[in-house]
């Protein structure tokens, strides 16, 4: 919002906000226009998760909310009251990588690195949903998410290797 | 963004009665469409009422063996459901044609009834659009319209309802169920979207404070033989040029009842109930499915650059039919066409 808007208003609305987010519980007041993207940028300091589009349409701003994954661009915070959020610096346990963070570096799967955050939270989500198995089914399952650089062939290859061992694992 | 007040409705009651007194307030639940156009100041509400705590975000069973889909139940939630998948795998796979599973996980049933056209003057505030703006004109008609429709548009809008998910809720004859002022009713999928005629800003028959609460799919037996066929730019996350939902109930080769609708092609699910009829008691034949497409498009009419919609979908309507009667419905994944 601009500024001469906010000259404008004599009250601004701020309403709390409580959420779990990597595990921790915070509570932040925001105005009910916030997204939860720049609840998780501006009011919490996490800018792992990135701001691409802003309409729901690269996937940058890709999390997990309860587990399933979104556009964090297109949800308003104020909505998300009470929810569980993980976000890219989530995901790394006791100092040690999530098998796809690491399967990322193994596979060289970016350049730029923008979209690499989206990229790794939406194969985390995908691996979890258990619905794709085939590089097709990658593909397809991965289609939110944009990678202007075009390492697309790297992230396949490197949610194949998470999702193969995962396979091997379950076995 | 404009500025807007924020409620958070804990009865149908309450969100109802809240959005009756404002005549901009707005219903949100998933977001992904009107979050979206509020960025672009398209749609400027200055209250929004947050009905995704509210109790509709089930799946269930009717009395006539048919489903109850809660308004807010989500896309992905729907597409998943091993009931739908089973009894109505047209609606699954339409579902999974469309949008990203980010946006599915959002997106909600009741949601996804009233999205918005994606017609590029619709979005560019700079521009007139009788939709955005009545009475400022259609620059459509005679600039860009290569996403365009080419039935039952009006001098006024040539806009196309988006929604994958529509078209195979045409096809199975949903019915929409609604609360609002005025106690509950229903809608039948077939009146719920409108034409644009002279009010292109009028999307649907809901009007102002009624909120959908269900979308029910009467019992239907088209679990063999269907197919949503999605022709687009891309091969994923791109919205229809043309797509076709088929269901057919065979009777050994013949075809004892049809379903057809399109989607891409008009300001609503396009559906004819006299092209059905021409295909009940008929053998699948390519030949039929010809002579049917063109029936369907009898009146189509082209603009510029969208005129190629028209063999589009006449081949389209005819691979479709050809699909559901062989049984082999279009994969969502692998996106070869055969």
């Amino acid at each position: 919002m601009s500024a001469s808007q906010n000259h404008s208003s004599p009250a601004l609305e701020r309403i709390p906000v409580t959420l779990t987010v990597n595990g921790q519980t915070r509570t932040v007041e925001v105005l009910p226009w916030t997204v939860l993207l720049d609840l998780l940028r501006d009011h919490l300091g996490l800018t792992g998760t990135k701001k691409g589009c802003d309409h729901g349409q690269c996937g940058a701003c890709t999390v997990l909310i309860d587990g399933k994954r979104i556009n964090s661009c297109m949800a308003l915070a104020v909505m998300k009251d009470g929810a569980s959020v993980t976000t890219i610096e989530g995901l790394a346990k006791n100092g040690e990588l999530h098998p796809l963070q690491q399967a990322f570096i193994d596979h060289d799967a970016f350049q730029c690195g923008y979209c690499t955050s989206g990229q790794i939270c939406s194969g985390v989500a995908l691996i979890q949903e258990g619905r794709a198995r085939t590089r097709n089914e990658i593909c397809e399952w991965m289609s939110g998410n944009i990678c202007r650089c075009g390492a697309y062939t790297n992230i396949v290859d490197a949610i194949e290797q998470v999702l193969g061992s995962t396979t091997e694992a379950a076995r | 963004m404009n500025r807007f007040s924020y409620l958070r409705a804990g009865s149908v009651e309450e969100a109802v009665k809240a959005a009756s007194a404002d005549a901009s307030a707005r219903f949100i639940a998933g977001g992904t469409n009107l979050v979206d156009l509020m960025k672009y100041n398209v749609e400027r509400p200055t209250r929004l009422i947050d009905i995704t705590r509210l109790p509709l975000n089930t799946i269930e069973e009717t009395e006539s063996g048919g489903l109850r889909l809660g308004a807010m139940t989500t896309n992905d939630e729907v597409a998943h459901d091993a009931r739908v998948r089973s009894r109505y795998p047209l609606l699954a796979s339409a579902i999974l044609a469309g949008a990203s599973p980010q946006l599915r996980n959002a997106a909600t049933t009741g949601g996804n009834l009233l999205q918005r056209t994606r017609c590029y003057y619709f979005y560019d505030t700079a521009t007139p659009c009788n939709k955005r703006e009545p009475g400022t004109g259609c620059p459509a008609t005679f600039g860009r319209n290569r996403i365009h429709a080419i039935l039952g548009t009006s001098d006024h809008c040539i806009a196309t309802h988006p929604s994958d998910m529509c078209v195979a809720l045409a096809a199975l004859e949903a019915v929409i169920h609604v609360a609002g002022p005025n106690g509950e009713r229903t809608i039948p999928m077939s009146e719920f979207h409108r034409l644009p005629g002279d009010r292109p800003e009028i999307d649907t028959t809901l009007q102002h404070g009624e909120i959908i609460t269900a979308v029910e799919l009467p019992p239907a037996d088209f679990g063999s033989h269907y197919t949503y066929l999605k022709l687009r730019d891309r091969l994923s996350y791109a919205f229809a040029l043309v797509s076709v939902a088929a269901a057919l109930r065979m009777d050994g080769s013949t075809i004892a009842e049809a379903r057809l609708a399109l989607g891409g092609v008009a300001h609503k699910p396009w559906r004819d109930p006299d092209t059905e009829a021409m295909l009940r008691g008929h053998p699948a034949s390519a030949e039929r499915f010809a002579t049917v497409a063109d029936f369907i498009l009898r009146e189509a009419k082209g603009f510029e650059d969208n005129a190629f919609k028209i063999d589009l979908a006449r081949r389209g309507i005819v691979r479709a039919l050809s699909q559901a009667a062989a049984g082999t419905p279009q994969s969502q994944t692998d996106k070869r066409i055969r």
